[in-house]
């Protein structure tokens, strides 16, 4: 291995197996994250980006879900083959999550300070008190005033951006070296969305911790995110860093993406839309899963199903386009 | 010529009680606190704000869903603030309503042709009529005939919320309030949802009042756009011109804090402090003065007026910015 990453996921599938078919709701991803980098994923719900999340910290729920195949190399152990002790270990501890609503992820029925001090006391052979003392330090770093009296303030007395500082806190209690954020701030104001943003920036330069940035809003990647992966029915189609990803889009589909926000201009053109709607999981048809909504799909992509290859250095596109340019070209 | 609707001071304080058996009042949340506004027949009206600053029940306010504490609504010209009852009802036909939640605005037990016949049933169009103006509808909104038999869960977001749009425009209305109509749709089908919006309104001319956080979807659509805070219009103005030389620090911070999606933009971010403080107590003086970073002592104590600070009619109620001629309400340039 030439260079050292954090964490490698190699050809990942997690399928859900239901009563009208099984749905590969990640099928065949593959990425690194080095250290202290931001990676995003980014996809429309249902392209499988908080799956890819969940089989990395393997919560994904099974029954009836289940991985299948594929390793996931963190720090060169594969967390497919640890047992569910081992992932404690890890959990929370190396890895942490954030998720998108602080509401339902906090347990209302115990103080901020208990649910602080229980990651530290599983995780760390603390007392009481140095916990207590710890989670103080950690709601000061995350900026919330007065940590001490909050500590024994309920979940439902802070508001929608003090709560997602809460979870960042609790994420960030045992210094992981990597957070997994769930679209962090997909419930928040603009106004707060810019706050938690700037912490999350400010506590990787600080901690130097690498961030997986799961969001929907390609704003917040051109924001944040080193590299990006977008995702499609559970397939990765586009993998770049975020300015060639903006400037030179490969893939159709990212196009399409780049071109459904609207843009703040004063002649008001037109939205380009992508046609149609995503696929269902459970009956995808043969080739390229994009093909049905694709303005660039010929015959082919509904038969053949395009590869991950990188077309140019640093940028990997799935797509019979350049497959067969390639081809041509040699 | 009057304008399809307009706003004037309006007010919807929602009482505070304490007490099971005797309640009595002991406050109020100001959810809605002074709002003025016109709006032409066939413009849209955007109306952007965070959670909690009143945009919802404004628009609900108007539609007298909620009855309003104080001040006039004027729809064509005639106060309907105190309308009731059969008048109410029949002025309700030319207002309707766009839901965010195409999950939750659907009924789960009745077909989409059930769905968009029943505000037609509600106004005795026969049988023969409604057939007729359903297949009209679902091929307008871009829905098949086929899909008339069908249940809402059989739908995807982007086709329910479509559903939701062809429910709406059954009985030809002239205002359609749409609350967030695409904020719960994914990008690629929200451009979808916009366009067909943008449609409607061309081939029927519709009015609209459209509510949205999202600034982007805001300036896309508007051709006027007011900016709420805490129950007040903090500023108004053409949708360009506003964000382009947005003049109150709360649209400035609010314009400031949107993620790009161009890497290579350093934006020079204003970041505002703390949350929106609670409508039943709000801040004396200019409500926003808790977080705005030009805050001084005369904010503190004396409630800025909306006043005209451009030729064209952007308006902005802050001390700190210069008068261009005079006027306390809005004037909808031509």
């Amino acid at each position: 291995m030439g260079e050292n990453f954090l964490l490698q996921v190699r050809d990942l599938h997690t399928q859900f197996v239901t009563q009208s078919g099984v749905v590969k709701a990640v099928d065949g991803v593959n990425f690194e994250v080095k250290p202290g980098e931001t990676l995003g994923i980014v996809g429309e719900s249902g392209s499988g980006k908080s799956m890819t999340a969940l089989s990395i910290m393997k919560l994904v729920p099974s029954p009836p879900g289940e991985i299948v195949k594929g390793e996931i190399l963190y720090n060169g152990d594969d967390l497919i083959k640890k047992t569910e002790k081992q992932m404690r270990h890890i959990r929370g501890n190396k890895i942490s999550m954030i998720f998108q609503d602080p509401m339902t992820s906090l347990n209302p029925v115990f103080t901020v300070g208990e649910q602080l001090t229980e990651t530290l006391r599983t995780h760390r052979n603390v007392s009481k008190r140095q916990a207590l003392e710890h989670a103080t330090e950690l709601l000061n770093l995350v900026g919330i005033p007065d940590p001490k009296a909050r500590l024994k303030n309920y979940p439902h007395e802070f508001s929608g951006g003090m709560r997602q500082r809460v979870m960042i806190a609790m994420a960030l209690a045992c210094d992981p070296e990597l957070l997994i954020a769930d679209e962090p701030t997909t419930a928040l104001d603009v106004t707060v969305q810019a706050q938690i943003l700037e912490l999350l920036k400010k506590l990787q330069k600080e901690l130097g911790m690498a961030i997986i940035m799961i969001t929907h809003d390609l704003g917040v990647v051109a924001e944040i995110c080193d590299r990006v992966m977008v995702m499609y029915a559970g397939k990765q189609v586009e993998f770049t860093d975020r300015f060639r990803l903006f400037d030179v889009p490969k893939h159709p589909y990212t196009w399409g993406l780049l071109n459904s926000i609207p843009k703040m201009e004063k002649e008001k053109k037109r939205l380009k839309a992508i046609s149609g709607h995503p696929p269902d999981l459970r009956h995808l048809r043969k080739g390229c899963p994009f093909a049905e909504r694709c303005p660039k799909a010929k015959a082919s992509c509904r038969i053949q199903a395009p590869h991950l290859q990188e077309v140019e250095p640093g940028h990997l596109v799935s797509c019979l386009l350049y497959e067969e340019e390639k081809v041509t070209l040699e | 010529m009057t304008p399809l609707l307009e706003v004037k001071g309006l007010k919807k304080h929602f009482p505070i009680t304490k007490g099971a058996v005797i309640p009595r009042k002991v406050g109020a949340v100001k959810a809605v606190d002074g709002v003025s506004f016109q709006l032409e027949q066939g413009k849209t009206l955007g109306l952007v704000g965070e959670s909690g600053c009143g945009k919802s029940t404004t628009g609900r306010t108007i539609l007298k869903l909620i009855e309003p504490t104080e001040g006039q609504i004027l729809f064509k010209g005639q106060d309907i603030t105190s309308l009731k009852g059969n008048k109410l009802r029949r002025l309700r036909k030319d207002m309707q309503l766009i839901f965010q939640d195409p999950f939750a605005s659907l009924n789960p037990r009745m077909t989409v042709e059930q769905i968009i016949a029943e505000p037609m049933k509600v106004f005795g169009i026969n049988k023969a009529a409604r057939r007729k103006k359903i297949d009209q509808l679902l091929d307008v909104v871009g829905l098949s005939g086929y899909h008339k038999n069908r249940y809402p869960h059989e739908f995807s977001g982007g086709q329910r919320q479509r559903v939701g749009i062809a429910r709406a425009l059954a009985l030809d209305p002239d205002l359609i309030i749409c609350d967030e109509p695409v904020s719960a749709l994914d990008v690629s089908i929200q451009a979808q949802v916009i366009n067909l919006m943008e449609d409607l309104q061309k081939e029927f001319g519709l009015t609209y009042l459209f509510i949205a956080h999202d600034l982007g979807v805001v300036h896309h659509i508007s051709d006027q756009i007011a900016v709420m805070y805490l129950g007040e219009i903090v500023e108004y103005g053409h949708y360009h011109e506003l964000y382009e030389h947005p003049k109150h620090p709360y649209t400035q911070a609010l314009l400031s804090a949107i993620p790009e999606a161009n890497p290579h933009l350093q934006k020079e971010r204003i970041v505002l402090k703390g949350d929106v403080p609670s409508p039943a107590h709000p801040p004396a003086g200019c409500k926003f003065h808790t977080r705005c970073p030009l805050a001084q002592e005369r904010c503190r104590l004396e409630k800025p007026i909306m006043k005209t600070v451009s030729p064209t009619g952007q308006q902005a109620a802050c001390h700190f910015v210069k008068e261009v001629g005079h006027g306390d309400r809005f004037v909808v340039p031509k």
